[in-house]
């Protein structure tokens, strides 16, 4: 008995009738491959979501019908090249960008009220407890407060010599905006490991935020035992409004991701941490241009103006500028 | 190789239900894109310093120094991003390695996910680096064996592709994201003879009986075609005759066929043999492998198939 050919081979028959429309898709992903989507005519834009399906269905034939190997090979590879010019989500940088920081950015700070709210206690705990265990023992200020942020600020300083600090003029103009950009680099550094630590379940990004309150609540305690408190606090807070919201966002970041390790809930830590890591990784890119505005105001508002009176008004005008922000931009999605 | 294939696939599940498999990157050409990407960045921050020290030499020394900061951080960042958004997941170190991120959810690549993947990349290249470089200048502070630990601990973020057998980077795992190879498999020729087949021509030079096709199964039947896809090896002939030599062993074929027409021999025991395990094949049994033993002369099996 013999099985030679009378009939000719089902997968050949398959191969001779398709073939041509597999190398019409080729040759159109050839040119989108070397020059995006654009080059194609408004007929062949048409085409190409028919050619792809017709692909996609020959491969499953092929699959079942055909014993060789280099036919199916081929038609998976034309299918996956089809699949990522269809759904290659080229967009244009500066768009998705423009649509990040109106719509989503607001809105994701808007769906993470809690952890924010966590973040936000954490530091003005820290503040708060800082403030008044300084106040009433001034020596706790040298455990508050380490050596390289006390830059002379110590209990020990004479008032004139605080009082210079919160009012001294940079001699050289011209360092200014090293100074700025310093800063900015090491703040975003800083803002970025908050979500780094979020790894560890997010008990250090609470300690981080806490222990930077303290500091923070020691040196208000300092300057408010020589009668400087609210010229302090003019001080810091007009850039500082912007680089503690940045700070507490990048703290919130921290805490999505640890709430996702520690409490996975009906998936999986990784399906989670894949959803949520997302979200917190965005909440730090959105905070990244944030610390950039905070280095520009401290390093040249402040030594450019002198009056209390109007650093206060530009930190109320700056806080109501991002509560703004953040209502009206998650309200309008 | 079959099987190591299989396991170095990642499967796409397309909006559209079907599972394509595609080819994760190796590790060493994403390393070389990286490379390429970095060489890029180098040139690039490089001919800026030169450019703006000829230009504006003394008039803006410090203004230059700040610029170069901001440039620095802005290029280190947004260049991955910027063009993996744009370029539909592909750098231009990628495009020349023929890599793409793709997401692994089967849809479209969302700038969000690039954003993200390339988030982590500070910890993963970047602090990993100037750790290397320079361990003592990171920790000043600490006594060399908690500097030497902090290093460790810092460089594992770096190494974490090398722990895991999807090879992801921190931030593919965080962006839903996965590198790919793009495949480039060309379509060949179709190795049965259609058009005598059509014609309806009886009588080949080579007939098989069911017996003899039935000792082979799917997987010589596609070393076959690797072979016979194979035309220009000057050694090429020597390899086809150790082949027809064994076939004819193996099914019990008469008469020696001569060295010059092994060709023209495993051509139609390919086309035979196809035909047979497809036919097979649509009937729900997948012969995969061979079976044991040999035909006698003449086709009729020595020993009865298990």
């Amino acid at each position: 008995m013999t099985t030679g050919g009378r009939f000719e081979l089902r997968s050949a028959q398959f191969r001779r009738e398709r073939q041509a429309s597999w190398q019409e898709l080729e040759s159109l992903l050839q040119r989108i491959e070397n020059s995006g989507l654009g080059v194609l005519s408004h007929d062949e834009l048409t085409q190409l979501p028919l050619l792809y399906r017709s692909a996609i269905g020959s491969l499953s034939v092929a699959r079942a019908i055909s014993l060789d190997r280099n036919l199916v090979q081929y038609l998976t590879g034309l299918a996956q090249r089809a699949h990522l010019a269809m759904y290659s989500g080229r967009r244009r940088p500066i768009e998705g960008a423009a649509l990040f920081f109106a719509r989503r950015f607001p809105q994701l700070v808007r769906s993470f009220r809690i952890p924010f709210a966590i973040a936000c206690g954490s530091l003005l705990a820290g503040v708060l407890i800082g403030y008044q265990l300084t106040r009433h023992s001034p020596d706790r200020y040298y455990g508050f407060v380490p050596e390289a942020a006390a830059q002379d600020r110590t209990p020990a300083t004479p008032t004139a010599q605080l009082r210079d600090i919160l009012y001294s003029k940079p001699t050289e103009g011209a360092a200014l905006d090293v100074f700025a950009t310093f800063l900015f680099d090491h703040n975003a550094r800083i803002g970025i490991s908050c979500l780094a630590l979020g790894f560890a379940g997010g008990v250090p990004v609470i300690l981080l935020l806490f222990s930077n309150g303290l500091t923070l609540g020691a040196m208000a305690a300092l300057y408010a035992s020589r009668g400087l408190g609210g010229e302090f606090w003019a001080w810091v807070l007009p850039h500082g409004v912007t680089e503690l919201l940045a700070v507490v966002l990048c703290g919130t970041a921290g805490l999505v991701f640890g709430a996702a390790i520690l409490f996975p809930g009906s998936l999986s830590r990784l399906d989670r941490l894949r959803t949520r890591g997302r979200d917190a990784g965005l909440l730090v890119l959105g905070a990244v241009p944030m610390f950039f505005l905070a280095a520009l105001f401290e390093s040249f508002f402040r030594s450019l103006s002198q009056d209390p009176g109007l650093r206060w008004t530009v930190a109320a005008l700056v806080a109501t500028g991002w509560v703004l922000y953040f209502v009206r931009g998650a309200s309008r999605g | 190789m079959a099987e190591s294939a299989a396991a170095r696939t990642v499967d796409v599940l397309t909006t559209d239900g079907t599972v394509l498999p595609f080819e994760q990157a190796p590790l060493f050409n994403r390393l070389g894109a990286l490379c390429v990407d970095q060489l890029i960045i180098l040139v690039v921050t490089g001919i800026i310093v030169i450019g703006s020290l000829l230009l504006l030499a003394g008039t803006l020394g410090a203004h230059v120094l700040s610029l170069m900061i901001v440039f620095n951080f802005v290029l280190r960042n947004a260049y991955f991003s910027f063009f993996e958004v744009r370029g539909g997941g592909a750098t231009p170190g990628k495009h020349w390695l023929r890599l793409r991120v793709i997401s692994r959810d089967g849809g479209a690549l969302q700038p969000e996910q690039v954003l993200v993947r390339n988030l982590t990349r500070e910890f993963e290249v970047f602090v990993p680096m100037s750790v290397l470089a320079a361990p003592q200048v990171m920790f000043p502070d600490l006594p060399p064996w908690a500097g030497a630990l902090c290093s460790l601990w810092l460089v594992v973020g770096a190494l974490f592709p090398l722990f895991n057998p999807r090879r992801f980077r921190l931030g593919d795992l965080l962006g839903g994201t996965t590198v790919v190879s793009m495949p480039r498999t060309a379509l060949g020729s179709e190795l049965v003879d259609a058009p005598a087949e059509r014609r309806g021509v009886t009588g080949h030079e080579f007939e098989f009986t069911s017996a003899q096709l039935g000792q082979y199964g799917i997987d010589q039947l596609q070393v076959l075609e690797d072979l016979l896809r194979v035309h220009d090896a000057f050694e090429h002939q020597e390899t086809l005759v150790a082949v027809l030599r064994r076939v004819e062993a193996k099914i019990g074929w008469d008469t020696p066929t001569p060295e010059g027409r092994a060709r023209k021999f495993l051509a139609a025991f390919y086309a035979q043999l196809r035909r047979h395990l497809e036919q097979k094949a649509l009937f729900g049994v997948r012969q995969q492998h061979k079976r044991e033993g040999r035909l006698e002369r003449g086709g009729s099996p020595s020993e009865p198939p298990r």
